[in-house]
């Protein structure tokens, strides 16, 4: 699968002491909002009927996610 | 009467809403964004000319399927249409 | 005022009968950051919001009344032929005895919906930052929902709406610049 470019790792401290196999990283997405003040004119755009499948009308505020669950984490 | 309700497996009806559900969605999107960037005059061209996109498809949908809108948006026949499912969470 | 249509933002599919999922969606439904709180929070905020973005808040608030119907369209599906066993095994019994196969507006774990959920400060950078934070809270649990499930035609109509807490988030941030910028107001009524 391919890597998601929103998502951001960080390593997890484990202790011996903790009862279940340990999982090293933790992840979480920062969507492309965040780095958006306020979004410039005449950005290229989605076909509707590509838009409505993606949720926007603009290519490049579209924000991919995988279910972790296929992903197995 | 309403001779074409959606069937189960009218693909037609399906399509046809589709259409209409993403003419609407770009409407929406670029509803929002004009509420922020009022001056962007070729935005607004573009919303008035699928506002017009959006009328012709309206209507053909709704003499396919009755009318999409209640308290006189749209015209009915008999007998009185709008109450008459399925409704949207139905089909 | 407002006029019904008679259709769904967006095509929503459900394709596995699995009406566990249902109790968990149900958190998008009648929970603090769910589409009902969203509506109502931005349909109160606009009385008392800048000129300027009241039609903002006035247009998200109407969306997420759509979102709220795409929300209860999953739920219904998926619990609609489900038996009173189905139901229980999917630890929906609770709510089946108080409810039947009725929707109710109530979190995950069934505690009722609140108005203690939403604020209204009257301070328009105040209530602007409360709804960006409402966007991104709303956007993580359609992820948590989203790896609940493995119907790919859910996740579907689920990422849509993750995708559209992105965008109202980006609108709030520019209607937080708006209020910013608008220097130019005469201060001498």
């Amino acid at each position: 699968m391919k890597e998601n470019p929103e998502v951001r790792v960080y390593p997890v401290f484990h202790s011996p002491f903790d009862p279940c196999p340990p999982k090293l990283y933790r992840s979480y997405v920062v969507p492309v909002n965040q780095y958006i003040v306020f979004q410039p004119a005449g950005l290229p755009q989605f076909s509707p009927a590509e838009a409505l499948r993606y949720g926007t009308l603009w290519p490049s505020l579209y924000s991919p996610y995988t279910s972790r669950k296929f992903k197995g984490e | 009467m309403n001779e074409a309700k959606p069937q189960v497996g009218d693909l037609k009806y399906y399509e046809l809403l589709e259409q209409l559900q993403a003419l609407d969605f770009v409407l929406v999107e670029l509803n929002l964004f004009l509420d922020t960037h009022p001056d962007d005059l070729k935005s607004i061209e573009q919303f008035n000319k699928l506002t017009q996109e959006r009328t012709v498809l309206a209507k053909q949908f709704q003499e396919l399927y009755g009318p999409l809108q209640n308290f006189g948006r749209a015209f009915s026949k008999y007998p009185f249409e709008w109450a008459q499912g399925p409704w949207p969470w139905q089909v | 005022m407002w006029v019904y249509e008679k259709k769904l933002q967006y095509p929503v599919r459900v394709s596995k009968c699995d009406p566990r999922m249902a109790k968990f969606l149900i958190e998008q439904y009648g929970g603090a950051d769910g589409e009902l709180a969203a509506a109502l929070r931005y349909l109160n905020q606009r009385y008392t919001i800048p000129d300027k973005v009241i039609g903002l808040l006035n247009d998200i608030g109407t969306e997420e009344f759509a979102h709220l119907e795409m929300i209860a369209t999953m739920v219904f599906k998926l619990t609609k032929d489900a038996t009173v066993s189905e139901m229980e095994a999917a630890g929906l019994g609770a709510h089946y005895v108080n409810h039947d196969h009725a929707l109710y507006y109530e979190n995950a774990g069934g505690v009722p919906w609140t108005a203690a959920y939403i604020q209204a400060k009257g301070d328009p950078i105040a209530d602007l930052y409360e709804d960006i934070a409402a966007e991104e809270k709303a956007r993580a649990t359609y992820q948590w929902l989203i790896d609940m499930t493995d119907d790919v035609d859910l996740q579907d109509g689920l990422k849509f709406l993750r995708e559209r807490e992105i965008i109202h988030a980006i609108r709030f941030r520019e209607a937080v610049e708006i209020i910013k910028d608008d220097r130019a107001t005469k201060k001498v009524f």
